[in-house]
């Protein structure tokens, strides 16, 4: 089974590879681009098993986000 | 001889500066531990050096936290005992949560090697007794992620606790909240900073600065 993990930075955090991101596509003329945040994107395969998505919530809190400063949001394929 | 263990991960790169400015301090002698190992030796104090352990990989000090040995530094730590991260080691300490908030890329998305000039203030702790508050001290910083950020409770709470360290004068160049470069733990016997005090410990490679935390360890020990 694949899992999708989805980090992003919590809101008020301040993200200056997003804003070098914006900058970049302004200078590309798109200039509809109001704000970008840059999160990462974490594929997990997973042998089956109970309680997969609360496995994988310990996962995020332990070690893929640091809650601190960013948000996670977990998928189950299927 | 007070002994202080220099832990060196996958990737450390400033694990023997260290050590060196501990066995050029009178009193005090390295040790040499390897993030492998699952006991500590007798020791007084742990220090985390600077570099880039795991490659950086998901984030800075993310995945040293898992080392072995860190579970008998944090072990170590909640016993009262002296801890000091650099750079790398402060990420490390934070990942750990024996420090308070998070160390993300500088605000200018440049990797910032230079000097930079530094008040130390807050609550005596072991590292930092020696070290003059009459003047700013000059220490090198060598990183990509030392932007240092925290909830503004939290930051308020490190204020008004003397948990505020060491701050950059004259602006964070790294966009640091309140311009904060060291912090310290509740109880003051743990301290991470982003500048390398081991890389100023003789005058014919930059300067003396640094030297005082090293005898103030000495000092605590004694």
């Amino acid at each position: 089974m694949k899992a999708r993990v989805y980090v992003t930075l919590k809101t008020g955090v301040l993200d200056p590879a997003g804003k070098a991101i914006a900058s970049g596509l302004h200078s590309l003329g798109f200039d509809e681009v109001e704000d970008v945040r840059l999160g990462k994107f974490i594929e997990v395969e997973l042998s089956d098993g109970p309680d997969l998505k609360t496995r994988l919530e310990a996962m995020c809190d332990q070690l893929l986000a640091n809650t601190v400063i960013e948000d996670f949001r977990v998928e189950l394929e299927g | 001889m007070a002994t202080v263990g220099v832990v060196t991960f996958p990737g450390s790169n400033c694990d023997a500066d260290l050590r060196y400015a501990v066995d050029h301090t009178e009193g005090l002698e390295a040790v040499a531990i390897w993030h492998k190992q699952t006991e500590l030796p007798e020791l007084d104090a742990v220090l985390l050096p600077g570099g880039f352990s795991y490659g950086d990989y998901l984030r800075c000090g993310a995945i040293a936290q898992f080392s072995p040995v860190m579970h008998e530094v944090v072990a170590f730590a909640k016993r009262g005992g002296p801890v000091l991260g650099i750079c790398n080691g402060f990420q490390i300490l934070t990942e750990t949560g024996l420090l308070p908030g998070a160390l993300i890329r500088n605000s200018g998305l440049k990797f910032l090697c230079q000097d930079v000039h530094l008040s130390v203030e807050g609550r005596p702790t072991p590292f930092t007794t020696d070290l003059t508050r009459d003047r700013s001290l000059r220490f090198p910083i060598a990183h990509m992620e030392g932007n240092f950020v925290a909830d503004e409770d939290t930051l308020d709470r490190l204020e008004g606790e003397g948990q505020v360290i060491f701050r950059y004068e004259g602006g964070a160049p790294n966009g640091a909240s309140r311009d904060i470069a060291g912090i310290s733990n509740t109880s003051g016997n743990v301290v991470g900073l982003m500048p390398h005090p081991e890389r100023v410990v003789e005058a014919c490679v930059g300067g003396t600065d640094g030297v005082g935390v090293f005898t103030s360890l000495q000092r605590a020990l004694s």
